[in-house]
């Protein structure tokens, strides 16, 4: 992986820098020390490390305002932090950048059940937000499968998703404002009491730009009702196009489940001898979940089962149990995990039309076999976000390189049949030079452009996203300035 | 002027001095809006693909939204935000405004149904962003910023759009004695509940409604549960006729009557600031609250501002006062000029009075 060369100058006045930035939080929240600073040194991309300069932990947004305004006078790129659990390289840092992590900003700061919204420091994770207003009734609904771990920071970077995105949409529909802090210091608030201000949709644009407009302190979530209760069932194929002609019924016939998952034959394998869970043996199956009252969920499931039984399913498994369902979801919920037990993988983060499933997975089939490397399938089928995994043997010299351009095969595919390259993950370091396969130059040109408006001197996590080519002169521009 | 195709249109914006005034269908300029020459997006249309079973429709931006609907009814499908359907409306124009109906409260607004866009900037540059699937996080979404950006950063020439099935039932609810202030905590009530409330909104005539959609055994059962709720706050009755339709077109001035004499206010709030926003501004005259009381439209004397508590926003929708109340903050109003100028260096896109406070 090509990162940019660090600026020479700002590593020889590391010291100095550091000393200032003490000066402004307090000593304890600088972190110098080469070995407690490699903790930042990668994100969950691990294949690709590097250790910063220096490691931030600032507890207010006055701090957090501080230490920018040090870095932008210094000229010393930022690249803000969550949790690190980045699948794309997003929160990797270069050897002349500020790491600023935000993980001790993780306090609650206000939450209103009738106006249905929760104000959260940009550290607190995920799922610690669902639980702080379970009693109430009340759920976050974003659930990427990180969710324990990650932070609603981290998640305004990526606009992450989840299993339940299907119903309840992604971070940026659920993100009413945010506090944020540009990187020359200056403090904003953007969106409104409904999302979006009344001039232009700042709020809809930062969401997403994996932290290279500015560092989100506060956020305010929407949060919503619990629904009385959810239920799976589970429909095995005899083959992958027959599951995904069944996924693409279902939409059509007009029920929203909350969730449609796939997972393919190498899946299904994988997570039975690991986990168990007593799947049947199929080609592909489909766990599908609805919500809602009992007699709400019967009459969907009735609806589900008479759409599912025109594709001949070699099995429809109707939970009857908090077990059954609990058994139902194993396997999804550990399938990641399966596949580690089978070797290396590289997972993919295509997006594609529900349409489009069938052929697409015919032609992931084919490029597997022609390049002698098995992939197998599990995503989140109803909105058309795929995750292949290529297995493979990290140890075998030349493999890492096939399984490269594999990927990159697939996800070239993707964008062929109106899809995309990413779709929860981020593009990162990880997928900036397949940026060109899916956007023209103007394409780039009008998103730089944002940046351009946020973070002139291009400081803010400067090197991902955009192909290094392209965004080149503008980060030597920074260079040349300082 | 009347550009029929995107390659088209963008010669004519770069030959173009400007100032040009974009136009749908022309029905819902804001004051201030349509004084530089007209660049009609009329000639523009046609829907490029609809696929019912993926959820998605691309549309040209001049497309007439009545055609759009249309469209979508014939397979028992729907643009989820409700937009308001003024007749001669263009899907561009819906977009360019984020016009957003009821349904808002549940499925968000126009920008959170908007998948994908193709624009000509100031520059004249064909731009593409986004797509037409249902999740994307490929680079940084211009999608969301052109929703809403009522042409100042450029012309949209295409959309793409996630779709919604027509569930097969609907039932409103309504409270006919309630006033607007009275209505907010039933509103509330209903939203804070497991009943996946569609609709919840007031108007004078009608008191407070509250509507519920899905399978037939679904909706009776959560009417049922609902109605019990709800009588904690007055009598409950079941709406025959459908109420919706007068919130997403007939609200005065965003709507097709306007009151003469009088202008006509939008604002978004807390639902928990609305009643105080209703005793502050004692001379309005509520007209409407939607999406669960967080938008407020009333009626004031034509040169009276609403007074505000924090956090709210104003819009002039009918009359002589032009830009968001309280004006933007120096950051973001640096921030918006600063898109504005590079997405269009020759400023002929003409909208200054959204920046005039
Ligand atoms: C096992 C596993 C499962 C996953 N499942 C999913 C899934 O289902 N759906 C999904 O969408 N993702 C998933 N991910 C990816 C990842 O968890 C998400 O992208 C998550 O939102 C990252 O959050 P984080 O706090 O770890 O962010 P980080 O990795 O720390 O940062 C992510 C990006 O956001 C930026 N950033 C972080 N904090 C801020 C801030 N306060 N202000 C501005 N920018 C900031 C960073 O610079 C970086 O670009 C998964 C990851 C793993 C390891
Ligand atoms: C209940 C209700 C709610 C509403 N909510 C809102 C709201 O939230 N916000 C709001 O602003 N309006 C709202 N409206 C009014 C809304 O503006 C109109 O319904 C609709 O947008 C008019 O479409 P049109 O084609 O006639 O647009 P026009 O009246 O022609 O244009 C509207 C705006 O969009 C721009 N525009 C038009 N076409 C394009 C294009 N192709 N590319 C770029 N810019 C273009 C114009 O320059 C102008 O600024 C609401 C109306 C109702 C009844």
């Amino acid at each position: 992986m090509r990162m940019p060369i660090p600026d020479a100058g700002v590593i020889a006045r590391r010291e100095s820098i550091v000393a200032r930035l003490r000066a402004v939080i307090g000593a304890g929240d600088v972190i110098d020390d080469p070995v407690e600073a490699r903790a930042y040194e990668c994100d969950a991309l691990s294949a690709y490390r590097c250790p910063p300069l220096a490691v931030a932990l600032p507890t207010t947004t006055e701090e957090v305002a501080a230490i920018l305004r040090v870095c932008h006078e210094e000229r010393v790129p930022v690249v803000p932090r969550g949790a690190g659990t980045s699948l794309a390289g997003g929160s990797m840092p270069t050897a002349d950048a500020v790491v600023l992590g935000l993980a001790r900003m993780n306090a609650v700061l206000e939450v209103d059940y009738g106006d249905r919204v929760i104000r959260v420091q940009a550290g607190r994770t995920n799922l610690s937000v669902s639980t702080f207003v379970d009693e109430a009734g009340f759920f976050y609904a974003p659930d990427p499968s990180s969710q324990l771990a990650c932070a609603i920071g981290g998640n305004i970077g990526m606009n992450s998703g989840g299993a339940h995105c299907l119903k309840y949409g992604v971070t940026t529909n659920n993100l009413l404002g945010v506090t944020m802090v540009l990187m020359d210091g200056s403090i904003v608030e953007l969106g409104g009491p409904m999302g979006e201000g009344p001039g232009l949709d700042l709020l809809g644009v930062v969401c997403g730009a994996e932290g290279q407009l500015g560092v989100v302190t506060e956020a305010t979530l929407r949060i919503l009702p619990k629904p009385a209760g959810a239920r799976p069932v589970l429909i095995g194929f005899d083959s992958s196009e027959t599951a995904g002609a069944c996924v693409a019924a279902i939409i059509r016939a007009g029920v929203l489940p909350v969730a449609i998952e796939f997972m393919d034959r190498p899946c299904i394998v994988a997570t039975e001898n690991f986990a168990r869970p007593g799947y049947p043996d199929c080609e592909a199956l489909l766990i599908v979940e609805v919500e809602g009252t009992p007699s709400e969920i019967d009459e969907q499931l009735t609806l589900i089962r008479a759409i599912a039984e025109a594709f001949s399913p070699v099995e429809f498994r109707e939970s009857k149990s908090e077990d059954e369902s609990r058994r139902i979801w194993l396997g999804r919920k550990s399938a990641f995990g399966a596949m580690g037990q089978m070797g290396d993988y590289m997972c993919l983060d295509g997006t594609i039309p529900v349409s489009a499933l069938p052929r697409v997975l015919r032609g992931i089939a084919e490029m597997s076999e022609a390049a002698g490397l098995p992939v197998a399938n599990v995503f989140h089928a109803g909105d058309g976000n795929m995750h292949p995994l290529i297995i493979f043997d990290a140890n075998r010299p030349g493999d890492l390189e096939r399984v490269e351009a594999l990927g990159a095969d697939i996800l070239r595919l993707c964008v062929e049949v109106g899809g995309c390259l990413t779709g929860e993950h981020g593009v990162g370091v990880e997928k900036r030079d397949l940026m060109t396969a899916q956007f023209t130059d103007a394409d780039m040109e009008a998103q730089m452009r944002v940046k351009d408006v946020f973070d002139p001197q291009w400081l803010l996590n400067a090197a991902k996203v955009f192909p290094l080519e392209v965004s080149e002169t503008r980060r030597e521009a920074r260079r040349n300035a300082a | 002027m009347r550009p029929e195709t995107e390659a088209e249109l963008a010669a004519l914006i770069r030959a173009g001095r400007g100032p040009l005034s974009i136009i749908g269908g022309g029905t819902r300029l804001l004051p201030g809006e349509g004084q530089g020459t007209r660049l009609p997006t009329a000639a523009l249309t046609g829907v490029t693909l609809y696929e019912p079973a993926a959820l998605t429709l691309v549309a040209r931006a001049g497309t007439p939204l009545a055609e759009i609907e249309a469209l979508l009814a014939s397979e028992r499908q729907r643009l989820a935000f409700e937009p308001p359907p003024a007749p001669g409306s263009t899907i561009g124009g819906v977009i360019a405004a984020n016009a957003s109906g009821p349904r808002r409260v549940k499925d968000g607004a126009a920008r959170d149904s908007l998948l994908g866009v193709r624009f000509v900037d100031g520059g004249g540059k064909i731009v593409s962003n986004g797509g037409r699937v249902m999740k994307n996080v490929t680079g940084y979404d211009l999608v969301k910023l052109m929703a809403g950006s009522r042409g100042t950063l450029g012309v949209l020439t295409e959309v793409s759009l996630k779709i919604q099935p027509i569930p097969p039932f609907s039932l409103t609810l309504a409270l006919p004695e309630l006033d607007a202030a009275a209505a907010v905590p039933a509103l509330t009530a209903a939203l804070t509940g497991p009943w996946d409330v569609t609709g919840a909104a007031w108007l004078p005539d009608l008191g407070a409604l509250v509507r519920i959609e899905g399978l037939e055994g679904s909706v009776e059962l959560r009417a049922e549960t609902l109605t019990a709720r709800l009588s904690a706050f007055g009598e409950v009755q079941s709406l025959k006729d459908d109420p919706w339709l007068l919130l997403r077109g007939n609200i005065p001035g965003s709507g097709a009557a306007p009151r003469s004499g009088s202008a006509i206010w939008r604002i978004a709030c807390r639902p928990s600031q609305t009643a105080a926003i209703l005793t502050m501004n004692p001379d309005a005259t509520p007209l409407a609250l939607d999406w669960g009381a967080s938008l407020i439209f009333f009626s004031l004397a034509p040169n009276a501002r609403p007074a505000l508590p924090q956090g709210a926003r104003a819009l002039c929708l009918q009359g002589t006062h032009r830009g968001p109340l309280p004006p933007p903050d120096p950051v973001t109003r640096r921030l918006e000029d600063g898109l504005r100028e590079r997405f269009d260096p020759r400023g002929i896109f003409a909208a200054p009075e959204l920046t005039v406070a």
